[in-house]
Parts: structure tokens; C-alpha cells; sequence
């Protein structure tokens, strides 16, 4: 495997780790973030309602 | 005032937890093939770190705030996510707690398996010390640069981030053993907590919105996530221990 495949593994486990399902979340939030600030409406809640939705719903899936 | 010292307080926990799986690395390489051989790859890993924040650092600090805050933000919250998945995981039974004496004895025993070379500098210990150094300390410098660099405040988080580091290592040195005395599922506990509120703040600021109160929500995101990871942790426990009485019952009814 060359160096930079190895690196990217890295990173990937680095940041992404047991649950890829978290990041997409948290990537489909921020998008829904910027929809509604852009709107005109506040935003302040949207990251920790999926914050616990996207932690809640890992540890179920986890402990099943 | 305040965000100095969360920001201090972060960064040194995150990168304290760090320093103890980096430490516990070298610990056994030097015990085991020499501690020439450990100190050579530490030192030469810590080289090659040098340079790679000197050339990344200062490029991730000159990006617009607004675009830093939302990658950043998004990363914290993802690798934040992570860790206090991870920490609730092991505080309510479901995964082992992570043993540093463990690891210490597998690194230890790997390192006996490989047989003693007689180099000078032996090149089996050099590698075990240099990829471990390198590895944990581009997760220290990660948290040092990304957390400095969102509150313009490099040198406080790299200040902290030097202090982990040196309490860890004089621990380290001191003990001479692994450091298996040291709470490692409270500290990752911590961090995931700090990580998940700063990315949550950081986030949300670069994706346009605003918070409430302005940096002061920063004190009610850690308290709101430190309640509902404490939740999430009491509800599972509690899950768990009905799993572990069901599960010998079963047994008997079967017989």
C-alpha cells in the first residue's frame, strides 16, 4: 500500500472512526444549518437536536 | 478570559490523552530494545512533526474564518462524536475500558517476538518509537492548530498543548511503567465532550448562524452535552445490567 493510501486510511480512522453514519449527519446538518440561516430564521438549534438524534441512534445500533 | 481558559483546558486534556498513548509507545520500546533505539525515533518523529506544522499551520490560519470555522467546526464535531461515543460505550459496559497495560503488554510482547538485533541503534524499536510519536503527536498538533487557529489564539493552545505534553512525559519518566493509573475513559469522556460543544459552536458560526448569548453558549453547549451524554450513559448502563441478568436466566430456563 503506498504512502499516501496509508495516510488516507489514517485520517480517515482518524476522524470518521467506528460510525461513517455520524459524519454524514453532521455534514447533512451543517447544509441544513446554512438553509435556514440563509432564510432568515435561527439556526442555533439544528446542530444539537441532530447531535443527539445522530448520537442516541449509533449507541442503539452499538448496544444492540 | 473565559475562552481562554476553555480553550486552554481543551486542548491540554486532548492532548494529555494523546501524550499517554504516545508515552506508553516509547515506554515499551525502550524497555524492550534499548533506550537509544526509542529516543533516536521520538526524536526524529518530533522532526518531521516540527515540519509538518511549520508548512501546514500557517496555510490553515490564512483560510477566511467563516469557510475555517465550518470545516473545522464540522471535523471537531465528527471526531468529538467519536470519542464520546467511544467513552459512553465504555462507561456503560458495552466495550472494554481502553487498558494502557494492555497495550503496554502487547506492544512489549510484539517487541520480544521480533528478537533483540545488534545494531547500535536497534531499527525495530527506532519504528515502534518514531510511528507512535508521529502518529499521536499529528493528532496533538491537529487539536492544537484547528482549536488555536478558529479562536486566533495559536500560541495559548500550542502553550497548552507543550504543557500536556511535558506533564505527560515527566509522568511518563517518573514512572518508569505503563500509565494504567490514569483515567483514560474520563479523560476521552471530557474531550468528547469539549470537542462535540466546540464543534457544535464553530459549526453553526461558519454555516451562517448565530448563537444566542454570542461565546457564553459555548458554557451552555458543554453543559447540554455533558447532560445528554450522561443520559445516554445511565439509560444504557441500566440496559446493559438487564442484558446481563436476562442472559444467565435464559440459560437456566433452557436447561
Amino acid at each position: 500500500m503506498s504512502l499516501l493510501l496509508r495516510f488516507l486510511r489514517f485520517a480517515y480512522d482518524f476522524v470518521v472512526g467506528d460510525d461513517p453514519a455520524i459524519a454524514v449527519v453532521v455534514v447533512l446538518a451543517l447544509g441544513l444549518v446554512a438553509l435556514v440561516a440563509a432564510g432568515g430564521v435561527a439556526a442555533w438549534w439544528v446542530l444539537p437536536v441532530a447531535v443527539v438524534g445522530a448520537l442516541a441512534v449509533s449507541l442503539h445500533r452499538a448496544a444492540r | 478570559m473565559s475562552r481562554d481558559v476553555l480553550l486552554f483546558l481543551s486542548v491540554f486534556i486532548a492532548c494529555a490523552v494523546e501524550g499517554v498513548e504516545a508515552v506508553t509507545i516509547v515506554l515499551a520500546a525502550g524497555i524492550t530494545r534499548g533506550w537509544r533505539s526509542a529516543w533516536a525515533g521520538s526524536g526524529a518523529a518530533l522532526a518531521l512533526l516540527a515540519a509538518i506544522v511549520a508548512v501546514l499551520g500557517p496555510a490553515l490560519t490564512a483560510l477566511p474564518i467563516g469557510a475555517l470555522r465550518l470545516v473545522v467546526g464540522g471535523l471537531l464535531l465528527v471526531f468529538g462524536l467519536q470519542w464520546l461515543r467511544k467513552a459512553i460505550l465504555r462507561a456503560s459496559g458495552y466495550k472494554p475500558l481502553h487498558d494502557e497495560e494492555a497495550i503496554f503488554a502487547a506492544e512489549v510482547a510484539e517487541l520480544r517476538a521480533a528478537g533483540r538485533e545488534p545494531a547500535r541503534i536497534d531499527p525495530f524499536g527506532f519504528t515502534v518509537a518514531f510511528k507512535g510519536v508521529l502518529l499521536e503527536g499529528l493528532e496533538v498538533a491537529f487539536i492544537a492548530v484547528t482549536f488555536g487557529g478558529n479562536q486566533h489564539n495559536v500560541p495559548l493552545a500550542a502553550a497548552a498543548a507543550a504543557a500536556a505534553v511535558l506533564v505527560v512525559v515527566a509522568a511518563g519518566a517518573a514512572a518508569r511503567a505503563p500509565l494504567a493509573r490514569v483515567p483514560e475513559n474520563t479523560l476521552k469522556y471530557a474531550v468528547g465532550v469539549m470537542l462535540t460543544s466546540f464543534g457544535m459552536f464553530w459549526g453553526t458560526e461558519g454555516a451562517g448562524g448565530h448563537w444566542p448569548g454570542g461565546d457564553a453558549a459555548i458554557l451552555a453547549l458543554v453543559a447540554f452535552t455533558l447532560l445528554a451524554s450522561a443520559l445516554m450513559t445511565a439509560g444504557l448502563r441500566r440496559r446493559h445490567r438487564r442484558g446481563a441478568r436476562a442472559a444467565p436466566s435464559a440459560g437456566a430456563a433452557r436447561a
